[in-house]
């Protein structure tokens, strides 16, 4: 058995194949194209050392390694999409050799068409909806008597409502502001919304949202999205990206089902 | 490309967003989520590095139960 597989980044038609000189992809392996039956992918050869079974049983765990790795697929993807419409490959999908992607072209070749033309002169843009968690401290102290246990329970019971009443009423924005958005975009997909530690922001997240947009409406979109900021809520927009959220369907194979938000 | 909107209009300046300007979270949002998932026999031990992307979801989800806001994980 080799000791070298074939990692893939992206795919897109044949007609469109990019310069691969001089990119670089994960483990700072050269990237290369492999056109093949109207389509082509791009890969790298990387040793199975590193991105073998056991070892990324490991390295998956390390976020630095994590990070490192995703960086690099992003880079690659993000200059082959700058110059086509690409579909990127889900992070770490290795194969035996360059005859399996090969194969895989010619297998999937419809499902990567259908996908191609949908997101072909369309980009994802990223909006993430952000609102200050509420005071816990009710808006008023209580004067009424009862002793300092009824009085703190009081405080606490108010405190739970104002947030209940904050949450309710963020949600109710942030589904505002995705409808607004969703009628400008092609398709749409909701991410899971970044915990607090990872988003590096305390605020509450309430919209992860992800938006395939027309090239040519891409300013009205940041323009829309500058106008919805306010009134204590914040929009955090980001891209344009490479279609990560919207090439998922070719998993399904041959149906092309796509967003299901829609 | 210009936005009206300090930063989306500095990164669509650049076409695209280069690596070292996103930030880990958003990338991983769309590398782990999204993409071209492919199945079947063809991918190396595929298997195997789905359980290991569900142990990272559990590393990932292990950062998240130190999490005092209970409301953020509502909206799922």
């Amino acid at each position: 058995m080799s000791d070298v597989g074939t990692y893939l980044y992206a795919v897109a038609m044949e007609r469109d194949s990019a310069a691969t000189q001089g990119l670089t992809g994960v483990a700072g392996r050269a990237v290369q194209a492999i056109p093949h039956a109207g389509l082509v992918a791009y890969v790298s050869a990387v040793p199975l050392t590193e991105f073998g079974e056991e070892p990324l049983r490991q390295s998956l765990e390390d976020l630095d390694w994590l990070g490192e790795t995703a960086r690099a697929h992003h880079r690659v993807v993000a200059a082959v999409a700058a110059k086509a419409p690409i579909a990127p490959v889900r992070l770490v999908t290795i194969y035996n050799d360059e005859a399996q992607v090969r194969t895989l072209l010619e297998r999937r070749h419809e499902a990567f068409m259908e996908v191609l033309a949908q997101i072909a002169d369309r980009q994802e843009w990223g909006v993430k909806v952000y609102v200050p968690p509420p005071d816990d401290r009710p808006a008023q102290e209580s004067a009424a008597g009862g002793g300092p246990g009824a009085a703190y329970l009081k405080k606490r019971q108010a405190g739970l409502h104002n947030r209940e009443e904050a949450w309710r009423r963020a949600i109710a924005r942030a589904e505002l502001i995705h409808k607004t958005l969703e009628s400008l975009a092609e398709a749409s997909h909701l991410h899971r919304p970044q915990d607090p530690q990872l988003s590096g922001r305390e605020d509450w997240m309430v919209l992860n949202g992800a938006y395939l947009v027309d090239e040519e409406r891409g300013q009205e979109f940041g323009q829309v999205v500058e106008r919805l900021r306010g009134e204590g809520v914040d929009l955090e927009l980001t891209g344009p990206w490479a279609p990560y959220s919207f090439t998922t369907s070719v998993e399904a194979g041959a149906e092309g089902e796509q967003d299901d938000r829609r | 490309m210009t936005v009206a909107e300090p930063r989306g209009a500095a990164l669509a300046a650049e076409g695209h967003l280069p690596s070292e300007r996103v930030a880990l979270v958003d990338l991983l949002d769309r590398l782990l989520a999204g993409g071209v998932v492919i199945s079947g026999d063809l991918v190396l031990s595929i298997a195997d590095i789905d359980l290991v992307r569900i142990s990272l979801r559990a590393l990932i989800m292990s950062v998240r139960e130190g999490d005092s806001v209970a409301g953020v994980r509502r909206h799922d």
